[in-house]
């Protein structure tokens, strides 16, 4: 195979390609585009493999149906330009500091209902409100410490938001780890380019949580809860308490005494003041929500109302991701902080609302519906891909249950050159940008989580349906400093095998000068 | 430490050393069958299972079926592919606490799992010995000396003592044979190191004594049990003035003892008695560590709905 066949047939896509405009190769991929041209495309394809067998040496995966799968890390690097970054870091700030203040009302004063912002029935309907944790006023006035909120670009190349997730957003993991990975195999690209580093996510995380724990404790012990090894996401739970430097608990390891946490040690019991959970709401607390889990720690929620301990992202955030409220978020941003959104919804339809359900149903086939309460991807239907019987059956689904659903134009996401069978082929991508919010400032982390949908034409980048992912690189101004290199990681550890000098003697020591 | 982890720790210590030391156990076994012709397969390998504590074994007893059980067959769970998958299994829900280098040289010898099976035994076993020496060697220049380490170290010690005890009756029941005693110190890695100490002199009672008592050999058994008294001692916080606070300790000195201090002779006559009888202290030592640092209590499910 030879350079022009790796980029042949590259040619002009539907919608927004980020490496290709209309006149021609963009100014921000040429350094990429020409690295990829001075390299035989068999050492593409090696350092490709190359990435991959390093994940699966490093445990890198994710579970689909119970099998550890290495997470697809495609080679060809995306690229955001510093302006463009400024807009999304801005408008993710501001959405995050929105959400926030809806949580707050919405669990506390009700003012939005009363000034008819949001109908209450909006917002108890939900599957996610949980009334349990009403009137709980978190230590630090945060709920969402770590908030996701995807984006996709659309045909003119703005960004746009996709959805919002306040629960437990995940995929920070694999930010950090694709970027020790294309250092490694892509060095000559890397070092072109100023890229801002992700390596800071576990110091402002770990900050976050330290800052959110209980009035009166100085010296917090953080935990991270993890549902069990059994779980898709038990790699970054891992990762994220190995690089924080905190204990990785599991609910059995917990007990709840008095209105207090404490875990089991080999010394016993030792107080534990903040969790960053990894557990759905659901299984949190038998006591207080599904009696039959076995992941949680019964006294939980009781104990987070004494004041006892924080668990970081708070119980009931699903009211602000669930999709229906998401059409509402606009006008939350201009109520709370009086301003204009920076980032827009795409278009939706609300399928509670009469006369916008009648115009879905007659478009039922060139429509996306979402279920208001999925995540990943989960029952979703495209219109114009779907057969006869699902749109009558879904048709049927959104006449009874029309509260459950909204409806999207098919948005063409953009396209960012990608390593497939054929060669390098334009696919489709969204973005997740991770924010923390420690209570004094919103942080967004440079760049977030690039997937991709590896087979053509597929709009869903899900990994569990086939994605893979890219490293996200946020390039910085010729005269920003960049502060840190990721040291937080491990290396590879093929770059860590160094020839041996043959002889015994001992590395000369150098001479002392008079 | 959390009890948790302390518990995977222990365990990845024992099930390291349970890969390599089977692995050495049935190398033994296959050059006894291939060098010694008088020795009658089917007796030598319904021994070498007793050994290994399975019972409820039906199908016929030889080299095959031997290899099947113990090293290829990962339903069983004697089987050195059994073996390292708990092994993974285990670091998996300690991976935070493990160093990347640990981690990842059990989890590439999981992966070589398949591929191992399908080797030639000989081929398997020296495979096993140098992924279990890669990981024991990262792990000893990485893991800081903590709780978590003596954790680790009293697991393999333990296993080591147990291990070598079976040996020992493998190569005591051979009928003393000098081919099996030689073996057997081969497979211990101290063959070299044996006949420098005794100046070549070859002699059943001397290989015993080596393998029995020898302080500076490390697979002796008298090494790896003080070895393992020394974790329980540095994980013993409290510390005491006399007596023990802590039945492991007691139960493993006191093993150790009986060996130490009796005749060689006297443990030689009852070899086989004596084996069992250190790996039942062994597993009762085990027992009480579980008890004393890892235990939960019993784990609630709450089938009633409380109301709020």
């Amino acid at each position: 195979m030879t350079q022009a066949q790796l980029f042949e047939g590259y040619g002009p896509v539907a919608g927004y390609d980020e490496m290709y405009g209309e006149s021609g190769l963009r100014d921000l991929y040429t350094a990429v585009h020409a690295a990829f041209g001075k390299m035989p495309p068999e050492e593409v394809r090696q350092r490709a493999e190359g990435l991959a067998s390093s994940y699966l040496e490093q445990g890198i995966t994710f579970g689909v149906a119970g099998e550890e799968r290495p997470f697809p890390l495609d080679i060809v690097p995306r690229i955001i330009e510093a302006d463009a970054w400024d807009e999304v870091e801005a408008g993710v700030k501001q959405r995050v500091k929105a959400l926030e203040a809806f949580l707050a009302d919405a669990y506390g004063a009700g003012e939005l209902f009363r000034d008819g912002v949001v109908p209450r029935k909006t917002v108890v309907t939900s599957s996610h409100y949980h009334r349990v944790v009403a009137g709980i006023d978190p230590a630090n006035g945060v709920r969402i410490h770590v908030a996701g909120i995807d984006l996709i670009r659309d045909g003119n190349g703005d960004f746009r938001v996709l959805e919002d997730n306040a629960r437990v957003p995940s995929g920070v993991s694999y930010v950090m780890t694709n970027r020790r990975a294309m250092s490694g195999g892509l060095p000559e690209v890397f070092a072109h380019h100023r890229i801002r580093p992700v390596a800071r996510y576990s110091r402002q995380l770990l900050s976050a949580l330290r800052a959110a724990a209980p009035a009166g404790v100085s010296d917090p012990t953080v935990v991270v809860l993890t549902p069990g090894v059994y779980n898709s996401a038990y790699f970054e739970h891992t990762l994220l308490a190995r690089t924080m430097g905190v204990e990785l608990v599991e609910g059995r390891d917990l007990v709840c005494h008095g209105g207090r946490v404490m875990m089991r040690t080999t010394d016993g019991l030792a107080p534990v003041h903040v969790i960053y959970r990894r557990i759905d709401d659901e299984f949190l607390d038998p006591l207080a929500f599904r009696a039959d889990s076995t992941l949680g720690v019964p006294g939980l929620i009781n104990a987070a109302r004494a004041g006892n301990v924080t668990i970081a992202n708070a119980v009931g955030n699903g009211v602000a991701d669930d999709k229906l409220l998401y059409t509402y978020v606009p006008d939350l941003i201009r109520y709370y902080l009086h301003e204009e959104p920076i980032l827009r919804n795409v278009d939706t339809w609300r399928c509670g609302d009469a006369d916008q359900r009648e115009e879905v149903l007659d478009r039922l086939d060139e429509l996306v519906l979402k279920p208001v309460d999925g995540s990943g991807g989960k029952g979703i239907v495209i219109g114009p891909a779907a057969t006869r019987e699902e749109l009558d059956e879904l048709r049927a689904k959104v006449i009874a249950a029309p509260r459950d659903w909204i409806a999207q134009p098919v948005v063409s996401l953009s396209t960012v050159p990608t390593l497939v069978e054929d060669g390098i082929r334009p696919r489709h991508v969204d973005l997740r940008p991770f924010a923390v919010n420690d209570g004094d400032d919103v942080w967004v982390l440079p760049g977030g989580l690039t997937r991709v949908a590896l087979p053509e034409g597929e709009l869903i980048v899900n990994s569990s349906r086939g994605g893979g992912s890219k490293d996200t690189w946020v390039l910085a101004r010729p005269t920003e400093p960049i502060e840190e290199v990721d040291d937080d990681l491990e290396t590879h550890s093929s770059s860590q095998s160094q020839s041996q000098s043959q002889t015994m003697a001992p590395v000369p020591v150098p001479s002392r000068e008079a | 430490m959390l009890s948790r982890i302390g518990e995977s720790l222990f365990w990845i210590g024992r099930y390291l050393e349970r890969a390599d030391d089977t692995a050495r156990l049935l190398d033994v076994q296959m050059q006894m069958l291939v060098e010694d012709p008088s020795t009658d397969e089917i007796t030598s390998c319904e021994q070498l299972f007793a050994v290994m504590g399975i019972e409820d074994f039906d199908g016929v007893p030889n080299r095959w079926s031997m290899l099947d059980n113990l090293a290829y067959d990962q339903k069983s769970p004697t089987s050195i592919a059994a073996v390292i998958g708990s092994m993974r299994e285990a670091a998996r829900s300690a991976r935070e606490t493990l160093s990347t280098d640990v981690w990842s040289a059990i989890n590439t010898t999981w992966q070589g799992v398949p591929a191992a099976t399908s080797m030639r035994p000989v081929e398997m076993f020296n495979w096993v010995r140098r992924r279990t020496a890669m990981i024991s060697g990262s792990a000893d220049d990485s893991m800081p000396r903590d709780q978590g380490w003596y954790f680790y170290v009293l697991g393999r010690n333990i296993e080591r003592a147990d291990m070598t005890a079976r040996l020992l009756s493998t190569a005591a029941s051979a009928g003393g044979s000098g081919v099996a005693w030689q073996n057997t110190l081969r497979a211990c890695g101290g063959y070299e190191s044996f006949l420098r100490t005794y100046r070549g002199i070859e002699r059943d009672s001397a290989a015993a004594e080596y393998l029995l008592l020898d302080r500076w050999f490390p697979r002796s058994l008298v090494s790896s049990l003080s070895e393992a008294e020394r974790a329980l001692t540095r994980l013993d916080v409290a510390g005491r003035r006399a007596g023990f606070s802590d039945e492991a300790l007691r139960l493993l000195g006191r093993a150790r003892t009986e060996i130490e201090y009796r005749p060689l002779n006297e443990l030689l006559e009852t070899m086989p008695f004596e084996m069992e009888r250190l790996q039942r202290a062994c597993s009762a030592a085990s027992d009480a560590i579980t008890a004393r640092y890892f235990a939960q209590e019993n784990w609630h499910m709450w089938t009633g709905r409380v109301s709020l």
